[in-house]
């Protein structure tokens, strides 16, 4: 029967060519927005680390005086200097990192190489284990190479195709900031989208910028010339310049931390050794508030931080504005093209279809037009995908097709032509066969 | 003609009436405000800065291996970098004039404050907000702000100081909305105001007509008009220098600066980006304006093309439907305009039937927008072109099948249906 009302469907819409060409390419345009839309909004509230997201924890504790003006009740995002170090020697977690990001002047250890500014992210060394990061030569540096100071460095694979063409460069050594470096590791393809280790970098696009060019122990790079400063740093109290330069300022947030948890057994005691912390702070009188920590978990601390830029949230609305306009201009031009059939409907009927059937034919005819709308929508939501990559924003990069989109765009197209579909089906199967007939 | 019949008649196909004013409201709504949002960033876009834009380029430095700038001895070498390297940038032959600066309007990079009348006022009670510009006695020149009353600084005003030592000029440069706000009745020039609650006096000396915060954000949006030039040459291991090429020379004095300053002092690092027009500075900061106007086009023209093509394809279904009845009025008298303005009519009822729903809905979705996004209040104007052209729109969509109509033959009548 169904292969019957496709072929109906088929022979309805020839008859009306322009009609149904109105009626495809309504949907197609619907779905070409909505679908645009939905993969930019999807790429970016997607998992930037699947299979790790559910052990990785992002610690916080509340270090800032009593009286505060304005103060949230949320603890700051980051860390002290004092915090961080204490929290990384703190050995409750099995794998953590602390870390920092800022750009550091590089060039190659042979004379009158020029210089660039280079994006670098300092941490410590279970950072590459704890988020999965690849690597093509070399490994990553130890935690004894943290205790030393180690001036080692870990290139991306981008630094290291300009620096060394791509070659194994472990072992070569770097001029950065004024001193040498050797460089111990070169890593893979690595950039998650969202950064969820360091979202608040207001320099470079925020959650969505690009993971750094290289790595380097985070003593090491505290030594450091203090020139060239340490991301965003949120201070408080009365001398406004007392961050700016001194990372070690008691009163100023900029270090990020992630702790690896493995089980729950692990998640309540490390919650249970940050409040214990807290206290112990807070007895030495370091602390002025009573304990108020936080232990989030990646996805939970992304939904925290509201990654996704307001203006996707009111593209996507008003892309599913203009779906649903397509939708309704479908649903007027099907009850037009259904009663105009009434005569056929009423032969049908007289003939002893069930209403039931000719309510699915016609709904099998939405069905194709849905379908339709669908394949020509692809094209269009790729062709609105290509606009958005146009569009000088941080998140253009993610705007790329992926399969899971493609069954999206189907479905949704189908879905669409259906639900415009039963209305129009629903009345034309209460055309009454003897009016119908009589008049023919 | 009256409308009784037209209304009778469209009482027959109530679903398609409802379903196609459904469409031109929901139409109404959503292009009325993508049409606003498009003309509030147009309005964004093309507010002037104030400079002279044109011919005036911007260079970004960093020395490597200098000194930190935390005791006077290394300031004072900072400072004797920065003047080697605008003497090396004006003796370039494309170049007019150069100043330190440390940002210009539009480059996202601000360094703000707020004044005060009286000295040592908490920040937050100070009397304005505003942003900061440091410069030399060529600051004005250079950016080709208009100076509208008082003088403009001379050698002898300017000074230098380290990048975090936070005391105060004796003379500033104001600008217009700052003086007014300051000094309702126009006599700013020669008065003393405070900066960021400073104890020590600053005298106005000078007042500029316009000159825009760095800032472009909606944060700074209350006080994007109001600023302070202080005649001061920031030292800091990083540093900015504003520099207007001879007429019509920028692209020539761009390519000169790098190599000029390399060849003057190789510890420094400049990259691509470290030479800038002002032009590129204007398309980045407005970048994502421009490209949600963009968008908001595209999706106008789209809605606005669906609606009209189902107004095609629903009229077209009925002149289809009432061949015969159009034939019989005719062969009743009626001329081809009468059947013509017929369909026009009805197009113009059912429009209007969607438009009066439409500025409903344009107004709820605009208060909606306004309550979630940040969006201001959509003008009446607005709403009102949106309704014009949406009755145009019917009016156009409705002209090819009406005129189908009208060419349909008397003798149909006579025949069978």
């Amino acid at each position: 029967m169904f292969g019957y009302y496709l072929d109906l469907a088929w022979r309805s819409l020839r008859r009306h060519k322009i009609l149904a060409a109105l009626m495809t390419l309504a949907i197609a345009l619907g779905i070409g927005a909505s679908v645009t839309m939905l993969t930019v909004l999807h790429n970016l509230s997607g998992n930037p680390l699947p299979g790790r997201s559910d052990v990785l924890f992002h610690p916080q504790v509340d270090p800032r005086p009593a009286d505060l003006p304005g103060a949230k009740v949320e603890p700051p995002d980051n860390l002290t200097y004092l915090d961080a170090v204490n929290l990384y020697r703190m050995g409750v977690a099995p794998r953590r990192a602390v870390m920092g990001g800022n750009w550091l002047p590089v060039r190659k250890d042979v004379p009158d190489s020029p210089l660039a500014m280079t994006t670098n992210r300092a941490t410590t060394a279970d950072f590459f284990a704890m988020f999965g990061v690849p690597f093509v030569y070399g490994s990553a540096w130890s935690a004894q190479d943290d205790a030393n100071h180690a001036q080692l460095v870990v290139l991306s694979q981008a630094l290291n195709q300009k620096l060394f063409g791509g070659a194994d460069s472990v072992g070569k050594t770097l001029v950065i900031a004024t001193k040498t470096f050797r460089v111990a590791g070169v890593i893979g393809a690595w950039n998650p989208q969202p950064r969820f280790y360091d979202v608040d970098d207001a320099y470079d696009g925020g959650a969505f910028a690009a993971a750094e060019q290289m790595y380097m122990p985070f003593f090491t790079w505290l030594d450091l010339p203090q020139d060239y400063g340490y991301g965003s740093m949120d201070c408080w109290g009365t001398d406004p310049n007392a961050g700016q330069h001194n990372p070690k300022a008691p009163q100023c947030t900029w270090a990020q931390f992630w702790v690896e948890l493995d089980t729950p057994a692990q998640v309540a005691d490390y919650r249970a050794a940050l409040e214990q912390y807290s206290r112990q702070q807070h007895q030495l009188g370091r602390f002025q508030r009573a304990p108020n920590v936080r232990l989030r978990g990646l996805l939970d601390w992304l939904d925290y931080k509201h990654v996704i830029p307001v203006t996707v949230r009111m593209q996507t609305w008003i892309a599913f504005g203009v779906l649903l306009i397509c939708m309704v201009n479908t649903v007027g031009l099907m009850v037009a093209k259904f009663l105009r059939k009434s005569g056929e409907i009423g032969v049908r009927r007289a003939l002893g279809a069930s209403r039931r059937a000719v309510f699915l034919q016609c709904l099998v005819e939405a069905g194709v037009v849905g379908a339709a709308g669908g394949l020509l929508g692809l094209p269009m939501a790729w062709l609105g995908l290509w606009m958005v990559r146009q569009q000088p924003v941080s998140f253009a990069a993610s705007a790329h097709f992926d399969p899971s989109m493609l069954v999206a765009a189907l479905a949704l197209a189908l879905l669409s032509a259906l639900l415009a579909g039963v209305w129009p089906a629903l009345r034309a199967s209460r055309v009454a066969p003897a009016l119908q007939v009589k008049s023919l | 003609m009256t409308l009784h019949p037209m209304i009778a008649a469209l009482r027959k196909h109530k679903a398609g009436v409802i379903l196609i004013a459904l469409q031109i409201a929901l139409t109404l709504a959503i292009v009325c405000n993508a049409v606003f949002i498009i003309g509030q960033r147009i309005e964004r876009v093309n507010r002037p800065t104030g400079l002279k834009e044109q011919d005036l380029f911007l260079v970004t430095n960093q020395w490597v291996g200098a000194p930190t700038g935390d005791d006077p001895a290394s300031i004072q070498k900072l400072d004797a970098l920065l003047r080697e390297d605008l003497a090396t940038l004006r003796a370039l032959p494309d170049v007019a004039s150069v100043t330190p600066v440390n940002s210009v309007p539009l480059l996202n990079s601000s360094w703000n404050g707020s004044v005060a009348l009286k000295p040592d006022t908490a920040l937050l009670g100070g009397k304005a907000r505003t942003t900061y510009y440091f410069g030399d006695q060529n600051f004005i020149g250079t950016l080709g702000v208009h100076l509208i009353a008082g003088r403009d600084f001379n050698a002898g005003d300017v000074t230098n100081k380290g990048f975090r030592n936070t005391s105060e000029p004796s003379v500033i440069i104001v600008s217009k909305a700052l003086a007014d706000t300051l000094f309702p009745k126009g006599d700013a020039i020669g008065k003393v105001i405070y900066l960021d609650g400073s104890g020590t006096p600053s005298t106005i000396v000078g007042e500029v007509a316009r000159i825009q915060s760095p800032a472009t954000g909606s944060w700074a949006g209350a006080f994007v008009w109001n600023a302070v030039i202080e005649p001061i040459r920031l030292n800091a291991n990083f540093a900015r220098y504003a520099v207007r090429a001879k007429p019509g020379r920028l692209q020539a004095a761009m390519r000169e600066a790098t190599p000029a300053l390399y060849k003057a002092d190789p510890m420094r690092v400049l990259d691509d980006d470290s030479v800038k027009s002002f032009a590129d500075i204007r398309a980045h900061a407005y970048r994502a304006d421009v490209g949600m106007a963009v968008l908001m086009g595209v999706i106008c023209v789209i809605l606005l093309g669906v609606t009209a093509a189902g107004i095609v394809g629903l009229t077209s279904f009925w002149v289809g439907q009432r061949h015969r009845q159009i034939g019989v009025r005719r062969a009743l008298g009626a001329r081809k305009v009468d059947i013509l303005h017929y369909f026009q009519m009805e197009n113009l009822l059912i429009a209007g039937l969607g438009a009066v729903a439409g500025i409903a809905l344009a107004v709820g979705l605009n208060l909606l927008l306004m309550k979630y996004y940040e969006m201001d209040r959509m003008p009446v104007p607005y709403v009102l072109a949106g309704v014009v052209l949406v009755l145009l729109l019917g009016q156009g969509a409705v002209f090819t099948p009406a005129r189908r109509a009208s060419n349909v033959p008397p003798v149909v009548a006579t025949r069978a249906a």
